[in-house]
């Protein structure tokens, strides 16, 4: 008897602990983002709004160019290589050695790729530290997660759908491109967002690729300019690498609420993002119910 | 004629999507063979042995381009990772496992609508902002709080990872405790057990592969992280004499010498044989998930 009374009060002292660790983590992840938000906002003068070079607009523009860039180029990639492993790549040893390679590039750690990038993109080619060859480096990053979310998507769909569009006398390519993308997208969609928010934060595979400064004219919209805001093979630093700078270069006596702003930013742009993915896939959700 | 470019576009469809495939493996590939290239230049052109680099605590590589000039010792380097990531783990792992228990087991309800929603968002933070608000305020607090000169520790370092790498854990785990079948719980629950006896000696046995793959996602995510850790671990070149001293890891002295160094010398090839390194750490993790992972394959048969 007592010995189950030992249990039941054993059962109820750790229904409890779970309960305030759920509830203190909940709160940890409130608290911490009002902290970083406020403390940067806290912070911010009205220079720091400004497109020059104590401002972080520039910044915050770069950071959104780069990741606009490297979507540009993982996506297509990404999708198709995902295409590949679920229609066509026969089980064997090509299409586990493609799946060995996107899991060992998943887990590969960033700071490697920016040296790979660095080596590969910036050393080799001659060029100096531009927003292309960062957008490259990320694109490695972003490639296993693209693929594997098109391939989660696409294996997710009925097979019925296969066979129907087949059965028509559609060809695997117009079934692929007018049946199952279009039913796979809303996933697809997903993981290109989820890819993109891991664009937004990254900082070590930028530190030796895209570079440590930037310097914009936005009067200036000629490609080839080095001053161009459009241009690609332009230095490119992201808020990401303007906070790590703050804390390299903390020489500077506003470095510290430089700093704060950036993070607060930084951390607002992936919140934002993060809460409107949740809209979308609720809304593909709901649209998916109602047909 | 419709039907001869139907085709064409086919094959040309195929084609395209197999070369995208194929890609994945050049990149992975070269990545490696690059990395092997340049990393390997340390014991080949310089003449160190693997003992030099790896048992050696003497780093002070040379910016000459040839000859062993200097040293190349990672061991402190080595030590540093090994120690904040172990210590990370530590730390994340209880609260990660609770955090899963809590949304499968106690409240799956409040669990799907506050706890996991939060998770997500945790694990979209960049690690830059975790490493600056380490910096700014868990390091001064630190300090303050154990009376030392300075914030910058092997124990802030392990905090601010360990934030990092909870949410991974967790998420992992979660799915591995919701994969237990249901005839575990009513057959426990049938035994008389109380829901913790169910949840420590059925549930968290039966999800233990899963939770082990959770726990070696956080330690990959850890020893790969750079600039945050960089950022509170106080960057000096010895080994740590306590959790409250500071040290540096593989990836914090990369960071911060590699724009220092030139292409082909000393110790920019010291760098990449540490870059190596990283690599094959990460490699060796994969493998490990894989032995885990055809464990909880075999498991799924009965209870071991």
């Amino acid at each position: 008897m007592d010995h189950r009374k030992h249990n039941q009060r054993l059962d109820r002292f750790m229904t409890g602990l779970f309960y305030g660790v759920a509830a203190a983590l909940v709160l940890l992840l409130v608290v911490f983002a009002a902290y970083v938000i406020l403390k940067g906002f806290g912070g911010l003068t009205p220079e720091m709004l400004t497109f020059s070079s104590k401002g972080v607009m520039n910044q915050l523009f770069n950071t959104i160019y780069l990741v606009f860039l490297s979507l540009l180029i993982s996506a297509p990639l990404g999708i198709l290589a995902g295409v590949y492993l679920t229609q066509y790549a026969k089980a064997g040893k090509l299409s586990s050695l493609v799946q060995m390679s996107i899991e060992t590039l998943s887990s590969l750690p960033s700071i490697v790729v920016g040296l790979f990038g660095y080596l590969v993109f910036i050393l080799m080619t001659g060029q100096k530290w531009n927003l292309l060859a960062g957008a490259l480096a990320v694109s490695i990053l972003c490639l296993p997660l693209i693929t594997s979310t098109t391939v989660d998507a696409l294996s997710a769909l009925p097979v019925s759908y296969l066979h129907g569009s087949m059965g028509l006398g559609a060809t695997r390519w117009q079934t692929i491109r007018r049946v199952l993308l279009p039913a796979g997208r809303p996933r697809i969609l997903t993981g290109l967002i989820l890819a993109a928010g891991r664009g937004f934060g990254e900082a070590a595979a930028l530190l030796y690729t895209a570079g440590m400064s930037t310097d914009i004219n936005w009067s200036n919209w000629n490609l080839a300019s080095p001053t161009c805001p459009l241009n690609p093979f332009r230095p490119g630093e992201t808020l990401s690498l303007h906070i790590w700078a703050a804390f390299t270069e903390s020489t500077a006596s506003d470095a510290r609420a430089i700093g704060n702003f950036s993070a607060a930013l930084l951390l607002l742009l992936v919140l934002v993002f993060n809460l409107s993915v949740r809209q979308i896939s609720r809304h593909f959700h709901l649209d998916a119910k109602n047909r | 004629m419709k039907h001869v470019s139907m085709f064409r576009k086919e094959y040309a469809g195929r084609v395209l999507v197999s070369i995208c495939g194929v890609l994945m493996i050049l990149i992975t590939l070269s990545i490696g063979a690059f990395l092997v290239y340049k990393g390997s230049a340390t014991f080949t052109v310089f003449g160190h042995s693997l003992g030099d680099f790896f048992l050696s605590a003497d780093f002070n590589p040379s910016d000459s381009a040839s000859g062993p000039a200097g040293t190349v010792g990672a061991a402190i380097f080595i030590a540093g990772s090994l120690l904040t990531c172990g210590l990370a783990l530590l730390i994340a792992t209880p609260f990660s496992l609770a955090a899963a228990i809590f949304m499968s087991s106690i409240s799956p309800r409040l669990g799907q609508t506050y706890l996991r929603p939060a998770i997500e968002i945790f694990v979209g933070i960049p690690s830059i902002v975790y490493g600056w608000t380490g910096l700014t305020v868990l390091s001064p607090f630190i300090r303050d709080l154990f009376h030392l000169p300075y914030g910058n520790t092997v124990f802030t370092a392990s905090l601010v990872l360990a934030l990092m790498i909870f949410p991974t854990i967790t998420s992992v785990a979660a799915d591995s405790l919701a994969a237990v079948p249901v005839s575990y719980q009513q057959a426990a629950y049938a035994l008389g057990s109380t829901r913790w006896q169910l949840i420590w000696r059925v549930m968290l046995p039966a999800a233990g592969p899963g939770i082990g793959t959770g726990m070696i996602l956080g330690l990959t995510r850890a020893f790969g992280e750079a600039l945050a850790v960089s950022m509170v671990i106080g960057k000096t070149r010895a080994f740590p004499k306590n959790l409250f001293s500071s040290t540096s890891t593989l990836t914090s002295v990369i960071a911060s010498n590699m724009g220092n160094t030139f292409d082909g010398t000393e110790y920019n090839s010291a760098l990449w044989t540490m870059a190596l390194l990283l690599l094959l750490i990460s490699l060796f993790f994969i493998i490990l998930t894989h032995l885990l992972a055809r464990q909880g394959g075999g498991g799924k048969h009965g209870p071991s």
